[in-house]
């Protein structure tokens, strides 16, 4: 989330196109303030919902057409000149000037330059600036060139009118002028608007362009950095920010950083070249990540070795690793044994059946979770005799976070600390006990090994205090905050860092092994106190109050305790707040500045996005985007499937794309595998004519494993069930609360039929569509003698494909057949 | 077992869990309230953060001993202000749940059952079993695309799923240990 949630309040229209009532009760306050205080709610989403049922207006669309919707914005801000020309003109690349053989998806037919068909890939040479005889980018500050971005981007959505809006999602024309009329027109200096989404972007094959499509509007509008504004990205698991940011993810390191392919970063040397930007705060990454392999290794990683970087797994390619790509490959006997730490993909990932199948042909497999998962009892799954599974099974029972201590990150960068309130009953222990106990059994057993490729192993450490049931969190939140190896001192021989000492702030890491860190962006959250003790900032808890509505006190957002991101960009360019309404921070000329003899500071509400001491009107004072290598915010932005998003079909859609010949994301994911697996519906299927969304309840918590087994919420639903409009069920004969099964070419379920008014058929092209929604939280374990505890795998119907960038699954638009009765 | 909630709370003897649900967003009746401020004020309280979404709603866990006796919404946390959703108010239940196992857990290849075991020996099986898949399947080096013999340092045969429901210092531990030992199927949540 680049803002904070409080922040909402000062909105003057916000788009919710998630159900933020719903699940993210508590957040929603903020909405309900901001319409306190005379905001606007406009609610995008395919069913009636709590959320609709606060706003100003709900605009029913049609899952899987989202990019259609923004694009469809985006167009009649430019055409009706509703945008805020100064913002786009100085803070964005919308004046850079691109290479004339580019070519956007309204000339090539849904494609852009480059593709080659038979890769199914795009060769992306003319997705660059022009730039000038000093490699600089070419700029026209009137946004008039033809091959400016701003052109391009007119031209790229100059297809995405009120009509086609209409044929490609089922909002009628009316509808959407009014919210675009609305939306766009709380633009410019006076006025922000804020955008909140969740999975219902992100899951499908288009899902990263999704959500890089209403950046781009909210760009347009002028409303990143500023108050009121913003991206909201709602998250669904209380650390599931903490675990991307500590990177439990293939692609990624701690804090952002590639994870080295073999063809590409043979050495630590190509390494820094090929992954450090000339531009932009990321100039810094040697440092970040030379500390990153000193807080792995610790003293086995030294300058002569590279600091130990051949010890960091190579991928063998881009295309490999991911969730999906787990199951495929471990269904195909290339994973033999698996941890599933607190998931339980029996139930809550893509084409559940596959995952289970995959598991069933595991040798070993180790569950560390609170209750008695699907995933632990894969071998008595419904249908599955237990002989015949071979997998050795261990189960170790899990400690929530109220019997331990430690630090959850929330959905807007929050770091807060949670006290352990009670010592777990029995043989339950933290993960962390697990995790350091593991590795030092496993350090035992490789003791002695003289490879090479052990050594960077047993130079780890994970010993974290003096008691092994229960390692020290706040040692290991000093070894990801960042410390000093040795003495440092500065220029004057004055020492700055004891050895040990925590460090401030990722401004002082170097690239010379004195320093440590674990995750650059969390340095500054536990620091040494005037007592010489460890000050833990996450478990800070002033509350906000008049003069700090932000609430900076309480926790601690990385990075830098900054609360709203890219924040330099709520003042003009010569350093005011664009109005008084819209104030957040703004440079201060008469405060003491960088030295004693140069005045000037940037100050305000927030701790600054910027640095500090940078003058509106120094080189780069007026570049709000410090992340970015061009400093600027990106409307054109290479991805892997184009530098504009473009709408493309889910890749089992009811209906051609009624806006170009190119069906479905060209360059999307789609796994083949054996056995039938992961078949799929063809485009207009008789078999499978309705559209299919999944999603989630209140009471309710994604796989279950935290509700089903809790009677307090288990009992709070009495059944599974299909949402299903009357219309639908008047032409399929069902009544409210009749068995229904619900079918797609991978798998099928038994559910209760839930008809609602809040669901309507969407009249799609001319054609009249209908679409059903299924949530996904049951599985067969639950409480006993509560049988709405238990239900079918809603994911035993959803497909194995993905995104092409992220290879996220489209489990938020895919098709599915709906028959009465138990078939 | 019958374990809806009446039942529930005679067997697990949490009277306050009845309280939580309803938690800041119900107007207590005067009885129960007074019965509330009586438990609570001989109660030890930890701060807490809710562990369900990812508002991060701050809460104040009461205990008794070793026994959660009320979690509340922590009233000063700035952007959540006190509230709790149906999900936060029964977190008790996480703890205090005698459908949770509190001993290890081993089912043997093809057993039709679940064994307990003490946790000193589940580990040293679970040490081996990685040991044994990354001695045999270990990837030290192999050709890149020019079909030069480079240094990969690789173990292919070892995944890694999870979690979004884990402390950062936890995530934290896992990457390091998973990367040091070779692993890159390596995911949590936020990747689905």
């Amino acid at each position: 989330m680049t803002t904070n949630v409080i922040d909402i309040q000062n909105s003057d229209v916000i788009m919710a196109t998630s159900n933020m009532a719903e699940n993210h009760p508590v957040a929603f306050q903020w909405v309900m303030k901001a319409k306190e205080r005379g905001a606007k709610l406009i609610h995008v989403d395919p069913r009636f919902t709590r959320t609709s049922a606060a706003a100003d207006v709900h605009v029913p669309i049609r899952s899987g057409t989202n990019i259609a919707f923004f694009g469809g914005l985006i167009a009649y801000a430019i055409q009706h000149d509703l945008y805020f020309k100064d913002y786009v003109v100085h803070y964005t690349n919308a004046s850079f000037l691109i290479d004339p053989e580019f070519k956007t998806a309204t000339d090539l037919d849904g494609l852009f330059t480059g593709f080659d068909p038979d890769k199914r890939t795009y060769d992306r040479t003319s997705w660059k600036y022009q730039l000038d005889a000093e490699g600089n980018p070419k700029r026209d500050l009137t946004l008039k060139d033809p091959h400016s971005v701003f052109q391009l981007l007119r031209r790229q959505y100059s297809r995405y009118t009120p009509d086609m809006v209409e044929r490609v999602c089922g909002i009628p024309k009316v509808k959407f002028e009014e919210v675009a009329r609305l939306f766009c027109g709380n633009s410019g200096p006076e006025k922000t608007g804020s955008i909140t989404y969740a999975l219902n972007l992100t899951q499908h094959t288009t899902g990263v362009e999704n959500i890089r499509s209403l950046c781009m509007l909210q760009l347009l509008l002028g409303n990143i950095g500023r108050p009121g504004g913003g991206v909201v990205a709602l998250r669904g698991h209380a650390n599931v920010q903490g675990a991307t940011d500590l990177e439990l993810l293939y692609h990624e390191l701690p804090g952002y950083m590639a994870m080295p392919l073999r063809d590409v970063h043979p050495d630590l040397k190509t390494y820094l070249e090929k992954e450090t930007p000339k531009g932009g705060y990321w100039v810094n990454k040697p440092k970040f990540f030379v500390s990153l392999l000193k807080a792995f290794y610790g003293d086995a990683a030294t300058k002569d070795n590279d600091f130990g970087y051949d010890w960091i797994p190579k991928r063998a390619k881009a295309d490999a690793y991911s969730h999906q790509h787990i199951f495929v490959d471990m269904y195909n006997g290339v994973i033999k044994g698996f941890l599933a730490d607190g998931q339980n993909p029996a139930v809550g990932g893509p084409n559940a059946k596959l995952a289970r199948a995959a598991m069933q042909k595991l040798d070993w497999l180790v569950v560390k979770d609170i209750f008695l998962t699907e995933t632990a009892d894969i071998w008595k799954a419904p249908g599955v005799k237990p002989k015949d599974v071979k997998t050795e099974v261990f189960f170790l029972p899990a400690a929530p976070a109220a019997e331990k201590d430690g630090s959850l990150t929330n959905t807007m960068r929050l770091i807060q600390w949670h006290e352990k309130a009670v010592t777990p009953p029995g043989d339950v222990t933290s993960d962390a006990e697990f995790f350091c106990s593991l590795a030092q059994r496993l350090q035992k057993l490789y003791a002695g090994s003289t490879k090479n490729r052990d050594k960077g192993f047993l130079g780890a450490n994970f010993k974290y205090g003096d008691n092994p049931r229960e390692p020290d969190m706040q040692l290991v939140l000093r070894e990801i905050n960042g410390f000093a190896t040795e003495e440092i001192a500065d220029k004057d021989g004055k020492v700055v860092y004891k050895k040990g000492q925590p460090l401030n702030t990722f401004g002082h890491m170097t690239d010379d092994g004195k320093t440590a860190g674990g995750c650059w962006i969390y340095t500054g959250v536990i620091v040494e106190g005037p007592d010489g003790k460890l000050l833990n900032k996450a478990n800070g808890h002033k509350p906000a109050d008049e003069k700090d509505p932000l609430g900076h006190g309480w926790g601690f957002a990385w990075p830098a305790n900054r609360r709203i991101l890219y924040n330099r960009a709520a003042a003009d360019l010569g350093g005011k707040p664009w109005s008084e309404r819209k104030k957040l921070i703004w440079w201060d000329p008469t405060v003491p500045g960088a030295e004693p003899d140069k005045k000037g500071k940037w100050v305000g509400l927030d701790v600054p996005d910027f640095n500090a001491t940078l003058a509106p009107d120094a080189k780069n004072g007026d570049k709000p985007f410090i992340m970015r290598t061009d400093l600027v915010g990106g409307f054109f932005g290479p991805l892997v499937d184009g530098p504009f998003p473009e709408h493309y079909e889910p890749v089992e859609s009811p209906t051609k794309n009624p806006l170009s010949k190119t069906q479905s994301n060209p360059v999307a994911k789609v796994w083949q595998v054996p056995d039938q697996m992961n078949n799929l519906a063809s485009v207009g299927s008789a078999d499978y004519p309705y559209v299919i969304t999944t999603y989630r309840l209140t009471e309710h918590h994604l796989s279950g494993v935290m509700s089903r087994y809790l009677p307090m919420l288990a009992e709070l639903h009495y059944a599974h069930f299909a949402e299903i409009s009357h219309e639908l069920a008047r032409e399929l004969k069902i009544d409210n609360g009749d068995m229904v099964t619900v079918m797609s070419p991978r798998g099928k379920i038994h559910v209760k039929a839930m008809v609602t008014n809040r669901l309507k058929p969407f009249i799609v092209d001319g054609k009249t569509v209908h679409q059903i929604g299924v949530p996904w939280h049951w599985g067969f374990n639950g409480v006993e003698g509560l049988p709405g505890s238990k239900g079918d795998i809603t994911n035993d119907l959803s497909a194995t494909v993905g995104d092409p960038t992220v290879f996220i699954q489209e489990t938020k638009a895919f098709l599915c057949n709906v028959k009465k009765g138990e078939v | 077992m019958d374990l809806s909630r009446r039942n529930f709370l005679k067997f697990g003897g949490a009277t306050a869990a009845g309280v939580a649900v309803g938690g800041r967003g119900v107007d207590l009746s005067p009885v129960e309230a007074a019965a509330t401020s009586l438990k609570l004020k001989e109660a030890k309280v930890a701060r807490s953060v809710c562990p369900y979404c990812a508002v991060g709603c701050g809460q104040l866990i009461y205990s008794k001993g070793d026994k959660i006796i009320d979690v509340e919404g922590d009233p000063d946390t700035p952007h959540t202000l006190g509230r709790l959703c149906p999900k936060g108010a029964a977190t008790i239940q996480l703890s205090n749940n005698p459908l949770r196992p509190t001993k290890a857990l081993y089912r043997a290849p093809g057993s039709e059952r679940w064994e307990e075991k003490p946790l000193e020996w589940m580990y040293e099986q679970i040490a081996q079993r990685y040991y044994d898949t990354r001695e045999k399947h270990f990837i030290e080096k192999e050709k890149d695309k020019n079909g030069d013999l480079v240094t990969v340092n690789r173990l292919e045969a070892i995944a890694s799923l999870g979690s979004a429901c884990i402390d950062n210092e936890e995530c934290y531990l896992l990457s390091k240990l998973n990367r040091a030992l070779g692993i890159v199927y390596h995911e949590h949540q936020a990747r689905v």
